[in-house]
């Protein structure tokens, strides 16, 4: 069966096992499909959009469609990339994304992202969000106004940490992250350093303290590779749905 | 020292002049005349029209953030900020020394930027004026124009700044905005690569830093009275000098004379500065009026930057500069160290040394050492002090115990010499404007003097020249009398 098992994408034939979705198995196959929210080592979570492609002349988030033969998914056009930018720069305008002096500049998945997808400006209004940052914690520091609220963090700290530190609150344009303590303070749980809720975020928002620019320009994630290299670099992952990166162990 | 033609008694009934903005400066000002129907001026200011609120919207801000942010203030010397700002964070992490390899890659850095701000106030801003005269023709009154008249002039200056850039850029991470100094020492060293990359370049940076000073020198020469008298006035001088008294841009303790050379203090730890300094908000200006605080607001004003720093140290620690230095202290019997233009002069023999310094860190060892942090036990308060190229730069930060900023004060070299600045517009108003008719190259005069001090008015532009320009003349009713103006294209 998984010999016949191929779906087209943009118009080259991609194989793929039982149970992959169109962006797994386009991962598998070293084709790069633009992403946010997706991350190989969680559930499909599907609310960033930024992997959407056009299936059969349909809209879909490539990272919760199951892979299907027959399928003819479009990615890399130019109707579908301006429709990621156009994600991205509200992404941008919702938040307060100063990369000039925020230190996650060069580790951050926006904004290789939007650096890959030839983001140029935020292209709509900013919102300016005035949301003071959590420094509570001795160790961590939140600044909720970057977030973007792919829950990764979320999903970290419930699947694997067993913890549930973070949660989003509110709806529609009043959603946002919380800390799921009574006094709503990062000091008043129980995380970690060690956590793995620590390592997801793929924005400036969950922070350790004291680090800031220790990493040099030159030296930080996307420095050397842009983001599609390097996610076609990580796969394939499969989901296990406890965060257990099968590919991570193997490589090191 | 007098506060003359401040505030003029009667405003109402006199014509205003406005030049806005101001061209070849780096940032938005603007400055206005007040003149009787015999076209005496009566009062003359320089106004910062610009608002930038750096010492707010960084309230609030996680301390290690600091430095990068701060920088963002200017494109031209963010170095400064950079380690003004990261001084400071060495005091918030408790940090008095620096290991020997992060302080002199900060150095390094430093001197980089001195090289490159230097060479582009000097070639870039002013010497199409110093060249070509204050009231040549406009149209070529500026690097283009430079570039055709003095190619190789032209040619060493943009290769001046090219080569401090190239200095920051491996020092920093980044030409412009690096990353490098963090709270406690630095981010990097630099590969033997880079060193010599930058050493094979560094002799002849030096020659061309020596021809600087002589043209420098030449100019004030050539036009002796004129450069004597252009907006000159006299003032107290306040600068960081090394603690044997050598020139220090990097660090050191705070020396102030009087205009008479009577000194006020010296060697002064500068953590508390704020027993000395104040600073006085006058309703005209978006910029404060720093004073000493021993003589009170009127008469405790002072100049900062390269011809207070080169007048004030008792010796340059680089052959080549202290050479340049004894040269200028002599000609005409000290004449060129109270005089506005002198500055350019100044300017100079400081770029020599930058370039000299910049020779002697490179053949060091220590900046390829990987020793780069070290840390110690926290503080509530840091000051940071840096002589940045237009003078001394404070930062002053309190951070609370949860890691956050929340109070900030920028005390920035453009703002020590805020009144020396006024001063100067008014000595020119006085000297080349009063009683005359207006022109272009008369208006230019009062520019030549704001550009002496190659004031940081903040980063909003920098139009080398190109910049609109629209003067009128009003009467006391309001209707347009005269007026001169220049457009996009520097053309008049």
């Amino acid at each position: 069966m998984s010999e016949t098992a191929i779906f087209l994408l943009d118009g080259e034939e991609v194989p793929f096992e039982p149970g992959q979705t169109v962006i797994q198995a386009a991962l598998s196959a070293g084709r790069y499909i633009p992403h946010l929210c997706y991350h190989p080592e969680f559930k499909p979570h599907g609310s960033c959009k930024v992997c959407t492609v056009k299936v059969n002349g349909r809209t879909a988030a490539s990272c919760t469609l199951p892979a299907q033969a027959g399928l003819d998914v479009e990615s890399d056009t130019e109707e579908i990339n301006e429709l990621r930018r156009t994600l991205v720069q509200m992404l941008f305008a919702e938040g307060n994304h100063f990369c000039p002096s925020c230190e996650k500049s060069g580790n951050c998945t926006l904004q290789a992202l939007g650096y890959d997808l030839g983001v140029m400006t935020a292209g709509f209004r900013h919102f300016f969000p005035d949301r003071p940052v959590d420094a509570s914690h001795p160790d961590i520091l939140l600044d909720f106004n970057r977030c973007i609220l792919c829950e990764l963090c979320v999903r970290a700290s419930c699947e694997v940490d067993d913890k549930c530190v973070f949660a989003l609150s509110g709806r529609g344009l009043s959603k946002h992250l919380v800390v799921n303590a009574e006094s709503g303070l990062l000091a008043d749980t129980d995380i970690a350093l060690t956590d793995k809720a620590m390592e997801v975020c793929p924005v400036g928002v969950i922070l350790k303290k004291r680090v800031g620019f220790a990493q040099p320009i030159g030296r930080r994630r996307y420095d050397p590779d842009p983001i599609s290299a390097q996610a076609l670099r990580d796969a394939p992952r499969p989901p296990t749905g406890a965060g257990h990166c099968a590919a991570c162990e193997v490589e090191e | 020292m007098s506060l003359e033609l401040e505030t003029a008694t009667n405003p109402d009934v006199l014509r205003r002049v406005a030049i806005e903005p101001l061209s070849r400066v780096e940032g938005h000002g603007k400055v206005t005349l007040l003149l009787d129907e015999d076209d005496h001026v009566q009062q003359a200011r320089l106004h910062i029209v610009e608002f930038r609120g750096f010492e707010k919207f960084v309230q609030g801000r996680p301390f290690w953030e600091i430095p990068v942010m701060v920088q963002r203030l200017c494109g031209i010397c963010p170095v400064s900020h950079h380690l003004a700002a990261s001084k400071a964070m060495d005091q918030i992490v408790g940090v008095d020394h620096l290991t020997q390899t992060a302080e002199k890659l900060r150095r390094l850095m430093h001197y980089g930027q001195i090289l490159q701000s230097h060479a582009l106030h000097f070639f870039h801003l002013s010497s199409p004026d110093l060249l070509f005269g204050f009231d040549s023709d406009v149209a070529r009154r500026n690097i283009v124009g430079v570039a055709a008249e003095y190619p190789d002039v032209a040619k060493q200056g943009v290769l001046l700044r090219k080569f401090g850039q190239e200095v920051i850029r491996i020092t920093a991470g980044k030409r412009v905005h690096g990353t490098s100094a963090i709270p406690g020492g630095v981010n990097k060293n630099i590969s033997k690569e880079e060193r010599d990359f930058l050493l094979k370049d560094i002799y002849q940076i030096i020659g061309w830093s020596r021809d600087a000073v002589h043209l420098a020198a030449r100019l004030f020469e050539q036009n002796l009275d004129l450069y004597n008298s252009f907006g000159r006035f006299r003032a107290h001088n306040l600068s960081l000098v090394r603690a044997d008294g050598a020139m220090d841009l990097y660090h050191g303790g705070l020396r102030a004379r009087d205009m008479d050379g009577k000194t006020l203090f010296d060697h002064l730890e500068y953590s508390h500065y704020w027993e000395h300094i104040h600073e006085q908000v006058k309703s005209w200006s978006y910029m404060k009026f720093p004073f000493f605080r021993e003589l009170g607001p009127e008469d405790g004003w002072y100049r900062v930057g390269p011809l207070t720093r080169v007048t004030q140290c008792d010796f340059i620690p680089t052959p080549f500069a202290d050479h340049e230095r004894r040269d200028f202290l002599a000609f005409d019997g000290g004449s060129a160290t109270g005089a506005t233009l002198g500055y350019h002069w100044a300017r100079m023999i400081e770029m020599l040394h930058a370039a000299e310094m910049i020779k002697e860190l490179l053949h060091d060892d220590d900046l390829l050492g990987s020793d780069l942090v070290v840390t110690g036990e926290r503080r509530e308060r840091g000051v940071g002090m840096i002589e940045a190229p237009r003078g001394t730069l404070i930062h002053h930060y309190r951070v609370d115990e949860n890691d956050l900023v929340v109070r900030a004060n920028l005390i920035v070299s453009t703002t020590h010499n805020n009144q020396a600045m006024n001063e100067s517009i008014r000595q020119v108003a006085r000297q080349h404007l009063d009683g005359r008719k207006l022109t272009e190259g008369l208006l230019n005069h009062i520019e030549v003097a704001v550009r002496a001090f190659d004031p940081c008015l903040s980063c909003a532009t920098h139009s080398l020249g190109r910049m609109p320009l629209e003067v009128e003349l009003l009467d006391a009713e309001g209707s347009r009398l005269d007026a001169v103006s220049r457009d996009m294209q520097g053309f008049c």
